[in-house]
């Protein structure tokens, strides 16, 4: 029972990238197709899960001192192998990517549960946590990667589903959403979507405004 | 210490406290080990599919590029199976190297005397050095003569490196056809290059002039002269790189001296 919620909290309720905001530059970057977003999902849900059980194994022979630059390497390897097994697999796929894979490195969502999770945490519950961080950075990915290739391209995984003017439809393609900006836009919809129907995430904020003084004359 | 047993050795690493020396240049030993051992595996097993996939994508964009070329296929029935031969080309010298053929190319092309150091004033494609020795593919008619010449050609775009093949023909004048090989321009905007409605606009195009100057360009906006073809809409980097790397390498530097050859029948 722990486990499940372990699995579904970060899914919608703790979602990495709506409620945390880790992990955005890749959620920009590779969600101009759906199949791309699914491809760079797998990849990160993968990655996540294998760093986070062999970090959660050595938990308790990890120097405090050299803690970060351990879980850096293990990232780090794991995603060259994805990367590697991308290239010889799906190489068109890997192609279209291009560095954005070899970025999961970098990405804040892998570190933080790594960090924040893994390191304190069994294996089988860092992996369940890691799991459930994939599903919903995965999420948000496969959303606005539908968005984007539907309005953007008139397709979905390449199947045409709104019928573009150049085919002899009626959908004029938008170009604006194959470009970073419109992400942007969407994610920022999203999250504006999933605070108004769950207002506990809505953060306090920090600093009040200073009521604007009169000036006199 | 002089216990060497590797089991007692491993428990007594694990037993030490974590914040030990010894334990930390232990565990960091380790990880790096194991880490390397991964990813050295990971890249020797899977090197030659990922050659063989490179090599397919280069092959399969050939032969796109040969299915576009407009009556490419009556050339090549009429010439009895002799399909496309492969050449290296000396553009120090424009003419086929005797040494380097395409199967050492990869091996002379590490050594940097094949490269000639640009001036900012040569390098108009942004490419830095540019490589003396090229891998060419000439498709000969029924008189022996060259009837096609394709050609690889690159510059760096708006995104990062362009690479592409240009087809020659009708006696080395005008453009047959042009494939991208690769690029990562802004996709909807750049990355439209790679449309064939658009590469087809270089069909039929003339090289250069009557003085030999090269001037086939994309043209900014709509098409003026016969030399141009349509940009594309909010890309002018992207544009502008293929005008560059067209200029360059139709050019004195690029392969304007090899084409020259060809013309005379050198090849």
């Amino acid at each position: 029972m722990k486990l499940w919620t372990t699995l579904t909290e970060p899914i919608l309720r703790q979602n990495p990238v709506t409620l945390q905001i880790l992990g955005i530059c890749s959620a920009l970057a590779v969600t101009t197709t759906l199949a791309a977003a699914i491809t760079m999902s797998l990849c990160l849900t993968a990655v996540l899960v294998a760093a986070s059980g062999i970090i959660s194994t050595i938990r308790k022979h990890l120097p405090s001192s050299i803690r970060l630059i351990v879980q850096i390497i293990i990232v780090a390897s794991l995603v060259i192998v994805v990367d590697q097994i991308l290239q010889a697999f799906f190489f068109e796929m890997s192609q279209r990517l291009s560095v954005y894979v070899s970025l999961i490195a970098t990405n804040c969502v892998v570190l933080g549960r790594t960090e924040s999770f893994a390191l304190h945490n069994k294996p089988l519950s860092s992996m369940t946590d890691a799991l459930g961080n994939g599903l919903g950075y995965s999420l948000i990915l496969i959303i606005i990667g539908s968005v984007r290739e539907l309005f953007g391209h008139g397709t979905l995984l390449g199947y045409s589903v709104l019928p573009t003017v150049e085919q002899g439809g009626w959908f004029e393609p938008l170009p604006l959403m194959l470009l970073a900006p419109s992400a942007f836009f969407l994610l920022g919809g999203l999250v504006w979507l999933i605070r108004s129907l769950m207002p506990k995430q809505v953060e306090t904020p920090e600093h009040k405004l200073v009521p604007a003084e009169e000036v006199p004359g | 210490m002089g216990d060497w047993n590797p089991i007692r050795l491993w428990r007594s690493i694990l037993a030490l406290p974590n914040e030990s020396r010894t334990k930390t240049i232990a565990v960091a030993f380790l990880v790096s080990i194991i880490c390397a051992a991964m990813v050295t595996g990971a890249t020797v097993i899977l090197r030659p599919i990922q050659a063989q996939n490179r090599a397919m994508e280069q092959q399969a964009r050939l032969e796109t590029l040969l299915a576009e070329i407009p009556g490419l296929s009556e050339i090549l029935a009429n010439s009895e199976g002799s399909a496309l031969s492969t050449v290296v080309v000396d553009l120090r010298r424009a003419e086929a190297s005797t040494e380097v053929t395409p199967a050492t190319l990869e091996t002379a092309m590490a050594d940097t005397a094949n490269w000639t150091e640009l001036s900012p004033q040569e390098d108009i494609a942004g490419l830095g050095s540019r490589a003396d020795l090229k891998q060419i593919y000439l498709l000969r008619g029924p008189d022996d003569g060259v009837k096609l010449a394709i050609l690889p050609i690159s510059g760096t775009g708006y995104g990062g490196p362009i690479e592409a093949m240009i087809a020659i023909g009708d006696n080395m004048t005008t453009v047959s056809a042009l494939a991208i090989m690769s690029h990562s321009e802004t996709p909807g905007l750049g990355a439209r290059i790679d449309e064939p409605a658009w590469r087809q606009q270089f069909v039929g195009k003339p090289i250069a002039d009557e003085t030999g100057t090269p001037r086939l360009s994309v043209a900014r906006g709509r098409a003026t002269t016969e030399f141009e073809v349509d940009a594309i809409t909010g890309a002018t980097r992207t544009n502008n790189a293929i005008t560059r790397m067209l200029q360059f390498w139709l050019g004195p530097r690029g392969y304007g001296p090899t084409l020259d050859a060809i013309r005379r029948g050198d090849f």
